[in-house]
């Protein structure tokens, strides 16, 4: 039985659209079948970040509309066979799909004979239709955040609504774009703050990394390489799949700041 | 606490972090400004009855404090008065 993510944060800009190219892929690498399905229907851009924008043919709203069939709206991944990108329509707007659609397309999805793991909703930001379109079908949300007030606020206010549908006790937090050396400054909430706050389990912390950048140039998601972001988007998916993974130390360079740090890594995981 | 909290000195990651703290509380609670200035300016004429406060001083807010009754913090509304005279014996 396929489980059924929603990556979403209210806030625009803190990494959706990143951090669902890295999950899919992420959980591909280890061997799962995944399908990512971006659902900011007239914005897309997670076939951008996959690198996949030159396959699409058919989009979600023609297998809504029921002008294709669902496999021939599903791109497979070049790099990795056992991931599928279902793209949304650049030309529509969100009202081109409802939510019964959207449970109904996900129900075809977990019901066809491959057997997919897993399968991934990129949400777009606001609490609209495309929200509403995007958490209907969820089994379990990873609400993206940034050590910012404005985004942990809106990240706040996403819970709400999560809860009030019913994924109460199914959401993870990630805290993304962490610079370090601000947090050991003071000048930047940290991992613990944001946890305190929010009080959600924090499934994963990325790093603001220069190498997130490089990697959406060439539309290949870092996930698994050697970068601290690789590494720490890589921790999130073995946690996705049950494995207990500790916390990267995202200092990176060693040093005073690190040993420090570590005494509050140890507070964190009480 | 931590150590990392014994030599650092207040930054704007704890400015951050009070301002979150209030307004997540009053998100939550569904609580307007135009609500909170009624309720302000209810308990002046309260409190007005027994005795001379500082209107200008007033600070109210809603925050959150422990509760005993279900092991959690709850909503609470926390009032500033500063009180000018104690004058409640002149009516």
């Amino acid at each position: 039985m396929s489980e059924v993510i929603v990556v979403t944060s209210g806030k625009g800009g803190v990494g959706k659209t990143t951090t669902t190219a890295n999950i899919g892929t992420g959980l591909a690498k280890l061997g799962k079948k995944v399908v990512m399905i971006d659902t900011d229907t007239g914005l897309r851009n997670l076939d951008v970040v996959l690198g996949l924008e030159n396959r699409i043919v058919y989009n979600l709203v023609d297998v809504v509309e029921g002008n294709c069939r669902l496999k021939q709206a599903m791109i497979t991944d070049k790099r990795c066979p056992s991931l599928y990108l279902l793209p949304t329509a650049q030309t529509r707007d969100k009202s081109a799909v409802t939510p019964e659609q959207m449970i109904k397309v996900v129900e075809e999805i977990k019901e066809s004979p491959e057997g997919f793991d897993y399968i991934i909703l990129d949400c777009p930001a606001g609490i609209e239709q495309g929200f509403q379109n995007a958490i209907a079908a969820a089994d379990r949300a990873l609400v993206v955040t940034t050590p910012e007030v404005s985004a942990i606020r809106d990240a706040d206010r996403i819970v709400g609504l999560l809860d009030a549908h019913g994924l109460k006790d199914h959401e993870d937090l990630i805290v993304n774009r962490i610079r370090m050396d601000m947090v050991n400054r003071g000048e930047m909430m940290s991992i613990n703050d944001v946890n305190d706050i929010l009080q959600l389990n924090v499934i994963g912390a990325v790093p603001d990394d220069e190498n997130i950048v490089v990697a959406t140039n060439k539309g290949q998601p870092l996930v698994g390489d050697d970068s601290l972001a690789g590494q720490a988007y890589m921790n999130i998916c073995r946690r996705i799949i049950g494995e207990e993974v500790p916390f990267l130390d995202l200092n990176g360079k060693g040093g005073f700041f690190k040993k420090l740090s570590s005494i509050f890594k140890s507070d964190k995981k009480n | 606490m931590s150590l990392l909290d014994l030599f650092k000195k207040k930054g704007s990651s704890d400015v951050a972090k009070d301002r979150l703290k209030l307004l997540l509380v009053s998100d939550r609670a569904n609580c307007s400004p135009e609500v909170m200035e009624m309720i302000k300016n209810d308990i002046i004429k309260v409190i007005s009855k027994y005795m001379v406060i500082d209107a200008e001083g007033l600070d109210i807010q809603i925050t959150s404090t422990e509760s005993d009754g279900n092991n959690g913090s709850v909503p609470a509304i926390y009032a500033n008065i500063p009180i000018k005279d104690m004058r409640n014996s002149d009516k």
